[in-house]
């Protein structure tokens, strides 16, 4: 039986976490003798049977109370700046990281890289890289937790959350479901496998991989019917997808949305929910036609048309 | 022996005359039976999971055995152990006592929660006898309203109706405070336990109708299929979060603000002095009620809600630690130059300081953003909340009903065997969940039955805590017990202790006071210490 007293540390969240894991530790240090100190000593020199003076002595109880009032209120508020900066930076992901799609499902976890490889319970990452998971769930809440990392996001039904992290040693690390989903919670685990670059590289080009994760997008966005009306020579009206991830969208109430990640996925499930301006109502629901994975996919496909020009519609 | 006084237990001895009480007395005896059966069951739930966790395998129960059993036991637990511990058990005996009436506002009301806990605690009884529920009893959706194939409705029924009696109960001590007072007994005069019930009582009325409501849309969704918290039917699941913790994290302080309260009554007891800071002590249990309202997206950080939204929680939940930082605080100062001795209800007291700071600080490592992103969802949260909980909430009950014991029963416990298990239960409490802080920050996920074996030895060392701390509960049971029948007869005030309530019989008179009470002094109007001789020791058993 090992004796472990402190997770293995391999990513920069883990640095800045650890830091102000002991900065509360010796905080706490600090109050429990500030408090417990002077009460052992009360009660060993006021014992019912010592001879201590015990005669009433006028204390300025205000002064006190306002003292020990204030001065944690400050303390306090230092622990939330240093708390809520570092959540700040472990939450917002830096620009340009590695992409990566990950679907929880009761009881595993699916990832799919860029260029196609996927794996199951096993996640293949290099080292000294920021990497951004794109999580979404088939069925329940999850959540994606690897404490070598320091980091966890749930993993949440009918919308994406991300989480970004860059680890810093190569080796091989746990990574749990830390929300409660169901009969098999327990062993919906696997390992991340820190890789030097090389070697990721490698890894990807031995996988058995036919299509990138844009391509199965774009396959998808033939036999499903899409390129039908979105395509530039179509005789529908429908919105051109070039050039449309990260733009502002007008809307046909007057408002304006981005085109992240969100608003694709809303609008290939539930067209009706957001209407671009000048567009008429048209698309069907793809709600519950489309698996989590495929979804990812063919908003791959779309995001790679970011840096196309739409058609000149005649 | 001469002919006992007439007093509230025997008057009648008929089970009409315990079923029909009206007396609060009694009731809150009804309560303390009725919660010790959820306990038991609750604690024997907890002894089969740590016996699980012994081995990294899932080798004794399966994992859906196991889900069950966190299940219940965090069901009982919350809802049928804790909610009413001290509230409706020594909050139902002491609060007409503490003010000088002859009973709470609406006695019949009274006896009506009781009638709704018990009927919602048949039917979270049944749901477990029919199979049991596996969704934690946290009933995160859209697993509870859609994937579980277990007892789910049932069991939330059961809390649903168990709800109302928590709300009549605060809704009776609200009023009974407000309106039942004796002559002279100004705001300022009443006890601390008073002004804590009284917090309690606005958390109970103002939180209780938001679980009413959150299990009931969580119950139309699963019966009718109405989307609401499942996204697949066009719902929100993190919704469900919000509406749960909303009230659910308010309840926290409903079980633990009356254990402050205990504990206010008790050291000036065992220190023949008033309490340091009696306003302090006071405003802190309202600022508690209040701000505890505003906390709850901290069990949130990482559930996909708002970064900023985030950081509001975070700084809200700093803040809701300063007023439980003034009563330890204020707590201590009152042990100085005071006159103290160590009898069990004192030494359960000083082991609720120990564990409830440690609960607390813990608490602030959770508000801490970052940090709580790393140990949300792993055993540093087990640990914590059983701090707060358990070492906090039920060391204060054992305190409270150690300490109220001669009043309620009219007979001593042995002593000696009393001060044993404080110190047992503070032995046995800190090896179960002292190993869980570590096990957390390794992290470790909770609710789960099996585990890496790199886990395994914290985990065996909580397993024998546990074993100890089911010692620490066992003992009291069994001299308690004993002391109904052969115990000394405890005369009025066995503490010396100043209060109404041990200015009538042990056990009172069926109305309490022969006469109303005049209050012309403060509260903890202990003598003064003026000299340095040792006051003399005062004959007890």
């Amino acid at each position: 039986m090992n004796f472990p007293i402190f997770p293995k540390s391999a990513s920069t969240t883990a640095v800045q976490t650890d830091h102000l894991f002991f900065l509360l530790l010796a905080f706490s240090a600090v109050m429990m003798a500030l408090i417990f100190l002077p009460m052992f000593f009360f009660l060993y020199k006021y014992r019912r049977q010592s001879n201590a003076d015990r005669s009433s002595r006028k204390l300025p109880t205000e002064y006190i109370e306002i003292t020990w009032t204030v001065i944690p209120v400050f303390i306090s508020l230092a622990f939330f700046a240093l708390g809520a900066r570092a959540y700040f930076n472990e939450e917002v992901p830096p620009a340009d990281t590695l992409q990566i799609n990950c679907v929880g499902k009761q009881w595993m976890w699916k990832f799919q890289h860029q260029e196609g490889n996927r794996e199951i319970n096993e996640l293949h990452l290099p080292v000294d890289r920021p990497v951004t998971l794109t999580l979404a769930s088939e069925d329940v809440i999850h959540s994606f937790y690897v404490p070598a990392f320091r980091i966890k996001q749930d993993v949440v039904p009918g919308r994406f959350t991300t989480e970004w992290f860059q680890p810093t040693s190569t080796g091989s690390y746990r990574f749990y479901c830390t929300e409660y989903c169901g009969m098999d919670h327990a062993k919906m685990a696997g390992t991340v496998i820190v890789m030097t670059p090389a070697d990721y590289q490698d890894w990807l080009e031995h996988g058995s991989v036919r299509d990138t994760l844009a391509q199965s997008g774009e396959a998808l966005f033939r036999t499903l019917g899409c390129s039908g009306c979105h395509a530039g020579n179509s005789a529908i009206h429908a919105p051109p997808l070039e050039g449309l991830y990260g733009r502002l969208v007008p809307l046909s109430d007057g408002t304006f949305v981005r085109a992240d990640d969100q608003y694709l996925r809303d609008s290939i499930l539930n067209p009706a929910s957001q209407i671009t301006a000048g567009y008429a109502p048209v698309m069907p629901a793809y709600a519950g036609r489309l698996s989590e994975e495929n979804l990812l996919q063919l908003i791959a496909y779309l995001k790679s048309l970011a840096k196309e020009t739409p058609p000149k519609t005649p | 022996m001469t002919a006992e006084p007439q007093n509230y237990l025997n008057g009648e001895y008929t089970i009409k005359s315990w079923l029909l009480t009206t007396d609060h007395k009694r009731i809150g005896l009804l309560y303390l039976l009725t919660i010790l059966f959820f306990f038991v069951i609750a604690a024997f739930a907890a002894g089969l999971m740590r016996l699980e966790l012994l081995t990294p395998q899932g080798d004794l129960v399966s994992s859906d055995t196991y889900n069950k059993l966190f299940t219940i036991h965090g069901v009982m637990m919350v809802w049928f152990f804790l909610i009413p511990s001290i509230p409706s058990v020594l909050g139902n005996f002491l609060v007409p006592l503490m003010i000088g009436a002859r009973d709470v506002a609406f006695p019949r009301l009274n006896l009506l929660s009781w009638y709704l806990f018990v009927l919602g605690g048949f039917f979270t009884f049944h749901a477990v006898i029919l199979g049991g529920v596996d969704t934690g009893w946290t009933f995160y959706t859209p697993y509870s309203s859609t994937y579980s194939n277990s007892h789910v409705t049932e069991m939330a029924l059961g809390i649903f109706i168990a709800g109302f009696g928590s709300i009549l109960t605060g809704l009776n001590f609200i009023i009974t405070i407000q309106k039942m007072r004796a002559p002279g007994l100004t705001w300022f005069r009443l006890p601390l336990f008073i002004w804590s019930m009284f917090a309690t009582s606005i958390i109970l009325v103002l939180a209780t109708p938001v679980l009413a409501i959150t299990l009931l849309l969580m119950g139309v969704e699963r019966i009718w299929g109405i989307g609401i918290f499942n996204p697949k039917l066009g719902g929100d699941p993190v919704l469900f979060q919000h509406l749960f913790w909303f009230y659910s994290h308010p309840a926290v302080y409903i079980m633990i603000l009356p254990g402050m309260g205990v504990v206010s009554e008790i050291i000036p007891c065992f220190s023949r002095k008033q309490i340091f800071g009696y306003k302090f002590v006071a405003f802190s249990s309202v600022a508690i009620a209040v701000i505890g309202f505003l906390v709850w997206g901290h069990h949130m950080f990482v559930s996909s809600q708002s970064i900023y939204a985030g950081m509001a929680f975070s700084l809200l939940s700093f803040l809701v630690s300063i007023p439980s930082a003034i009563k330890v605080f204020n707590w201590t100062a009152t042990l100085y130059r005071g006159s103290i001795s160590f009898e069990a209800p004192m030494l359960y007291v000083l082991g609720f300081i120990g564990l409830f700071v440690v609960g607390g600080l813990t608490g602030l490592f959770l508000a801490t953003l970052a940090v709580d992103v790393h140990v949300h969802g792993t055993y540093f949260v087990v640990a914590h909340f059983h701090y707060i909980m358990v070492g906090g909430m039920v060391t204060a009950f054992m305190a409270g009903i150690h300490f109220w014991w001669p009043k309620i029963t009219g007979r001593l416990y042995p002593e000696k065997w009393a001060q044993f298990s404080a110190i047992i239960l503070f032995i046995g409490f800190n090896l179960t969940f002292f190993p869980q802080f570590v096990l957390g920050y390794l992290g470790m996920p909770r609710r789960v039955h099996e585990y890496a074996p790199e886990f395994q030895v914290y985990n065996v060392l909580s397993t024998a805590g546990a074993t100890i701390l089911g010692v620490g509960y066992l003992l009291p049971l069994i001299y308690l017990l004993w002391s109904l029948k052969n115990g000394p007869r405890a005369d009025q005030n066995p503490w010396q202790a100043a209060g109404l309530e041990w200015k009538t019989a042990s056990p009172p008179p069926e109305h309490n006071f022969e006469e109303t009470p005049v209050i012309t002094e403060e509260a903890y109007a202990y003598p003064p210490l003026t000299s340095s001789q040792p006051t003399p020791e005062e004959p007890h058993g």
